[in-house]
């Protein structure tokens, strides 16, 4: 069988396409297993897992524990708000640190961008980055191709508009990073000082006209708007940037076709997206929630298959 | 370069050995299930899903039991030797559409070996519900290299097979052709 080209997984940028079918065919498998009556697979029970969070996080990690526990690992949480970290400990140190209590692997969320690389360069366990900065996301790139897959069959030559804050955007890099790997179209459509510069060297076109944008994509993946990462102001005002780059109902119906909505959440309702938006039969946002616990299951189950005995 | 080849093969069952066996065991599970109104058929995933697969079909059209449920399970994630070997354990699909609460179980699979894909089967299928029996049938049950006290409640041929031996199960509708080879490794 085909083994991960890899031993962490810090980023789509290291993996290849192989990686991510291998992952998406684990993760089908693992998508039955946590829709049967009893949830769990005995797997992982001799694997500790360390979920280090350094920023504020709900899904994601609520997501890596369920995964963690269907698979039947031991699973340690750990919070920077409430550690040593607040008294001056090094990265290193603590991770060491609770590496020298005999764990296999950690997830970690770091407002760092690197920090995963970092740490699998000074420490021995399998990193898995559960986003770092506004660099990466993988784990969210890898199930929102899944649910794409699942939705359309394929993800291959569907084109794909990411919208919203691209600069800021860890889920933009990795979802571009993993929607060429898989032979997709991407655009990306936001206020132009949300647009990194350079971003066509990634292959992708910019789209300034959200309707054009919806009139020529399958599938809209729609951000938040990160305030939390904005210490200047990027544009107007909130209400503008709805009236631009905002979905709303009416836009949505206006096209005269059917495109599939994404949003890796939280949703600001009523900024990017509007709630019958969020709500209505196109959009897959709750898919991809149950898809992240299975393409979880997936990236752990086949690091930790790697890790030695 | 060229290697010298050392391994080589003996037919074990014929295609028309098996055609044989195969009637044989469907008129067994007859004998024990009359009409399977209470009792599922569980191909294990890779290969005893074409011996499923053969019998259920030999009971419908040849035995005309009316309804037979067949499920096929898959044992990846239930295997005790995660970890042990050099490549990760590749899954395959499970497809059980009914529960097996309160119903008879028949485990089916090619060879029974060491006994610990059984293992992991009994442990995988508690997740459907609780039978209220489980059987073993397998086409090939190599004698004496058992690792668990486990043995079939229907087997095809028994066999002696040492260590390096590796018996080789071939279905029409995957080979091409329907034989059992014993190869030496």
């Amino acid at each position: 069988m085909p083994a991960l080209s890899v031993r962490h997984l810090l980023g789509i940028k290291y993996l290849n396409e192989k990686d991510i079918q291998l992952i998406f065919e684990t993760a089908d498998q693992f998508k039955e297993v946590i829709n049967r009556s009893i949830k769990k697979v005995p797997s992982l029970r001799d694997i500790t897992i360390a979920n280090i969070f350094f920023e504020n996080s709900t899904r994601t990690k609520l997501s890596f524990e369920l995964a963690e526990k269907r698979l039947s690992a031991d699973v340690l949480n750990f919070s920077a708000s409430q550690s040593s970290v607040k008294k001056g400990e090094t990265l290193i140190d603590t991770v060491n640190n609770i590496l020298s209590m005999k764990v296999d692997m950690v997830v970690m969320r770091h407002p760092n961008p690197g920090a995963g690389i970092f740490l699998s360069k000074h420490v021995k366990a399998s990193i898995i980055n559960a986003g770092d900065g506004a660099h990466e996301h993988p784990t969210q790139a890898l199930l929102d191709s899944y649910s794409i897959r699942e939705k359309l069959g394929d993800v291959a030559g569907k084109k794909v508009i990411i919208v919203g804050d691209i600069l800021h955007s860890r889920v933009a890099l990795s979802n571009i990073f993993a929607l060429k790997l898989q032979g997709a179209q991407v655009k990306v459509c936001g206020p132009k000082t949300l647009i990194p510069k350079y971003i066509e060297s990634l292959g992708v076109e910019v789209e300034p006209d959200l309707r054009k944008g919806l009139l020529w994509c399958d599938v809209a993946n729609m951000l938040r708007v990160q305030n939390e990462r904005m210490e200047m102001s990027y544009f107007p005002t909130t209400r503008e940037y709805t009236q631009q780059f905002g979905i709303n109902k009416e836009l949505l119906d206006s096209l005269g076709k059917e495109i599939v909505i994404m949003h890796p959440g939280p949703i600001n309702r009523g900024v990017e997206i509007t709630s019958d938006v969020a709500d209505s039969s196109q959009s897959i946002i709750l898919h991809q929630v149950e898809n992240g616990v299975a393409i979880r299951m997936a990236v752990i189950y086949l690091l930790a298959s790697q890790l030695n005995t | 370069m060229l290697v010298a080849h050392t391994m080589s093969q003996k037919v074990l069952l014929s295609s028309k050995e098996i055609h044989i066996i195969l009637h044989r065991l469907a008129c067994q599970l007859l004998e024990n299930h009359l009409d399977f109104s209470d009792t599922v058929l569980i191909g294990i995933q890779p290969r005893g899903t074409f011996l499923a697969n053969r019998l259920a079909k030999l009971l419908k059209e040849e035995y005309k039991v009316k309804d037979i449920k067949l499920g096929l399970l898959d044992i990846t994630f239930f295997r005790d030797d995660f970890r042990r070997g050099d490549k990760p354990l590749e899954a395959s699909s499970t497809k059980i559409d009914f529960l097996v609460e309160g119903k008879k179980v028949v485990l089916i699979d090619d060879v029974l070996y060491t006994g610990r894909s059984i293992r992991a089967a009994l442990t995988a299928i508690q997740s459907f519900g609780r039978p209220d029996e489980i059987e073993l049938l397998t086409l090939i049950d190599r004698r004496f290299s058992r690792h668990l006290p486990i043995q079939p409640n229907y087997r095809g041929r028994q066999v002696d097979a040492i260590n390096q031996e590796k018996v080789k199960v071939l279905w029409k509708e995957n080979e091409g052709k329907d034989v059992v080879y014993l190869v030496n490794r």
